[in-house]
C-alpha cells in the first residue's frame, strides 16, 4: 500500500486531482513524487508537500491535516482511496468506481457529478454532497454516497441516477431539482426537500414538512425499499427492522414539476 | 448389478444442453410465495408440449432473499436462449405479476442475461419506474395492491436437460412408493428440478409416433399393459408398473448427484429394477451411467 503523509496544513487550498490508487499504482516513488498537484495558482509537486511512502499497488492511504487538499480522489475509476481524517472541498468528484473512505469530515461539493464507485464518510459531509458542479443540469450520475453523520444543504442537487445515504440529519433543499436516484437520510430533512424534482426518491424517517406542491397518494410498503435499506444496513448504516419492514407515508411530487418524484416519510408510531 | 435388492440395469441416461434459469420468488408470507412459484411452474413438465421445464428448487429462508422476506427459488428450462427469454416474460408477468404481495428477482450469477422486468415494465402504462443498485436495475411497477418490484435482467445458463431414471415395480403400489422415495431424495439436491407432477412421470415416452406430426409417443418397450404385444419389450417377467422421474439441473454434477441419490432411495424402497431413458447415444452429449452412480455412492 502506498502512504501520502502530509508535511503540514498548505497556507492555501492543495488542489490534489490527481491523488487517485488507480492512476498511482504504476508508479514508482520519485513518479508520485513529481505529479503535479496546484496550490493555489502555483503549479507544485506532490513531494513538496508529501512524504511517500510504501509501495504502489491497489490501496492508497492518505494522512495528515488535509481540510485544505481538495479534490482527493477526484475521478477515481478503480481501486481503495483511504484518507485518515478530514479530507477538503471537491473530495470524491466525478468518482466513477473504486472505494474512497474519509476517516473524518468532508468539505463541500463532496461527491458532485460521482458516476460509479462508493463514497464513505465516517464523519459529517458539507453542502451541496453529490449535487452538481455550479452551472451543470445534472448532477450525480451513478454510484453510491454513504455518510455517518450529518450532511449540508443542497444534498443530491439535480441527482440523475445513485443512492445518497446519510445517517444524521441532512440540511434545506435536498433533493434540490433532482432527476431520478435516491436520497435516503435517517435523521431527518431540512426545510424544502424535493423542491422542483421530476422523478427520483426521498426517504425519510421522520415528519418532515413538505411543500404543498405535493400530494399524498397513501401509506404502503415499497417493496424496492426492503432492498436499498438491508443494502445500506449491510454497509453499516444503523437501520432498524421498524424502518425495514415499515409503512411509509408516499406523496407525490413536486407538482410545478412532473410531479413523478417521490417522498417516502416513515409512518409514525403513536 | 444389484442394488439393495433392486436389480440396477446395465444402461445410462441420455441427458442434453438446454438453458436454464433461476427465478427467486418472495413474499409477505411463505404461503403466497409458495402460490406464485406453483403457478410460475405449472404445465411445464415438458418441452414437448409445454415450451419449457420448470420446478420449484427449494424454498428460501428471509436472510437469502434480496428483500429479507421468505421466498422460493424456481429453475426454469427451455431449447435456447431466445425461448427462454420469452417464457420468462410469460410466466413472471402472469404468475407472478398478478400474485398477491410478490417481488421477483434473478437468483443466478452470470454473464449472459435476458431481459424480463425491462418487458414486464410497459404493464405499468407509464406509471412504473426504475432503480439502479448495486448495478442491478429494478422496475417498480404500480398495480391496484400497491407495487410490483421486478428485476430488470435474468442471468441465463446452460444446464443439463434429460437426466432420468426410471423405476420398476412388482405392482404398481410398490413401483409408486420406490419412485416417490427417490424423488423425494432427489429434492434435497440443489440445482436441479423435477417437473413432472410430485416429480413423477407415469407416461414416460419414446421419440416419435406411427401417427405422423406427433413428435412423442408412449414408451411401449416399458408399458407392462403391452408385454406380450409388442416384440421389443423391456418389462421383465413379474414387473407390472413403470415410473420415470426426469431431473433438470444447472450442472451435469447436481443431475448426477440427484440421479444417485434417485437410485439409491428406489432400491431401497422395493424397486425391483432400476433403468434409465436414453436415445442410443445419439442425441444428447451427456452419458450418465448408472453403474458409475452406484460406484460413486462405493456401493460397487
Amino acid at each position: 500500500m502506498l502512504t501520502l503523509t502530509l508535511r503540514e496544513q498548505p497556507t492555501v487550498p492543495l488542489e490534489a486531482d490527481g491523488l487517485t490508487p488507480d492512476r498511482l499504482a504504476t508508479c514508482s516513488r520519485g513518479e508520485v513524487e513529481a505529479l503535479a498537484v496546484w496550490h493555489g495558482n502555483r503549479r507544485s509537486q506532490v513531494g513538496d508537500f508529501f512524504a511517500v511512502s510504501g509501495s504502489a499497488g491497489e490501496e492508497l492511504r492518505v494522512e495528515g491535516d488535509l481540510r485544505r487538499v481538495k479534490f482527493l480522489g477526484a475521478g477515481m475509476t478503480a481501486g481503495r482511496l483511504t484518507v485518515a481524517g478530514d479530507a477538503g472541498m471537491h473530495t470524491g468528484a466525478g468518482m466513477r468506481g473504486g472505494e474512497l473512505v474519509v476517516a473524518g469530515a468532508v468539505g463541500d461539493f463532496a461527491g458532485v457529478g460521482m458516476r460509479g464507485g462508493r463514497l464513505v464518510v465516517e464523519g459529517s459531509a458539507g453542502h451541496h454532497l453529490g449535487g452538481h458542479q455550479p452551472g451543470e443540469r445534472a448532477g450525480m450520475r451513478g454510484g453510491e454516497i454513504l455518510v455517518h453523520g450529518d450532511a449540508g444543504e443542497q444534498v443530491g442537487a439535480g441527482l440523475r441516477r445513485g443512492l445518497i445515504a446519510v445517517a444524521g440529519r441532512v440540511g434545506d433543499a435536498a433533493g434540490l431539482r433532482m432527476l431520478a436516484g435516491t436520497i435516503v437520510a435517517l435523521g431527518g430533512f431540512g426545510a424544502r426537500p424535493g423542491a422542483a424534482m421530476r422523478r427520483g426518491t426521498i426517504v425519510a424517517m421522520s415528519q418532515v414538512t413538505l411543500l404543498p406542491t405535493f400530494g399524498f397518494a397513501c401509506f404502503y410498503r415499497p417493496p424496492f425499499l426492503r432492498v436499498y435499506l438491508r443494502h445500506l444496513r449491510a454497509l453499516g448504516l444503523p437501520l432498524t427492522d421498524e424502518q425495514i419492514d415499515g409503512r411509509y407515508a408516499r406523496w407525490c411530487g413536486d407538482g410545478l414539476e412532473l410531479r413523478r418524484g417521490e417522498i417516502l416519510m416513515l409512518e409514525s408510531r403513536p | 448389478m444389484r442394488l439393495s435388492g433392486a436389480e440396477i440395469v446395465d444402461t445410462f441416461a441420455e441427458a442434453f444442453p438446454m438453458w436454464g434459469a433461476r427465478i427467486v420468488v418472495t413474499a409477505e408470507t411463505p404461503g403466497w410465495a409458495h402460490e406464485a412459484a406453483r403457478s410460475l411452474t405449472g404445465f411445464a413438465t415438458s418441452v414437448i408440449g409445454c415450451k419449457c421445464e420448470a420446478g420449484i428448487e427449494r424454498e428460501l429462508d428471509p436472510d437469502e432473499t434480496p428483500d429479507g422476506r421468505p421466498g422460493v427459488s424456481a429453475l426454469l428450462f427451455a431449447p435456447d436462449r431466445d425461448g427462454l427469454a420469452k417464457r420468462l416474460v410469460e410466466r413472471v408477468g402472469q404468475c407472478v405479476l398478478t400474485c398477491p404481495t410478490t417481488a421477483c428477482f434473478n437468483g443466478l450469477e452470470g454473464e449472459e442475461t435476458v431481459n424480463v422486468g425491462g418487458q414486464l415494465r410497459f404493464f405499468g402504462d407509464g406509471y412504473q419506474a426504475s432503480k439502479v443498485l448495486d448495478g442491478r436495475r429494478y422496475w417498480r411497477v404500480p398495480v391496484m395492491e400497491g407495487e410490483f418490484l421486478v428485476q430488470e435482467r435474468f442471468v441465463v445458463a446452460e444446464g443439463v436437460a434429460g437426466g432420468n431414471i426410471i423405476m420398476l415395480g412388482r405392482d404398481g403400489a410398490s413401483a409408486l412408493r420406490a419412485a416417490e422415495a427417490a424423488a423425494a431424495a432427489m429434492r434435497t439436491v440443489r440445482e436441479v428440478i423435477l417437473p413432472f407432477p410430485g416429480g413423477i412421470a407415469r407416461s414416460g415416452s419414446k421419440v416419435g409416433s406411427r401417427y405422423s406430426g406427433l413428435m412423442a409417443s408412449t414408451n411401449d418397450a416399458l408399458c407392462p399393459t403391452l408385454r406380450a404385444q409388442v416384440s421389443n419389450t423391456e418389462v421383465p417377467p413379474g414387473v407390472g408398473s413403470v415410473f420415470e422421474i426426469v431431473i433438470d439441473g444447472l450442472t451435469l454434477e447436481a443431475v448426477s448427484d440427484a440421479m444417485a441419490r434417485g437410485l439409491e432411495a428406489a432400491a431401497r424402497s422395493g424397486a425391483s429394477h432400476v433403468t434409465a431413458g436414453n436415445y442410443g447415444g445419439d442425441l444428447g452429449p451427456y452419458h450418465i451411467a448408472l453403474k458409475d452412480l452406484v460406484r460413486g455412492a462405493g456401493r460397487a
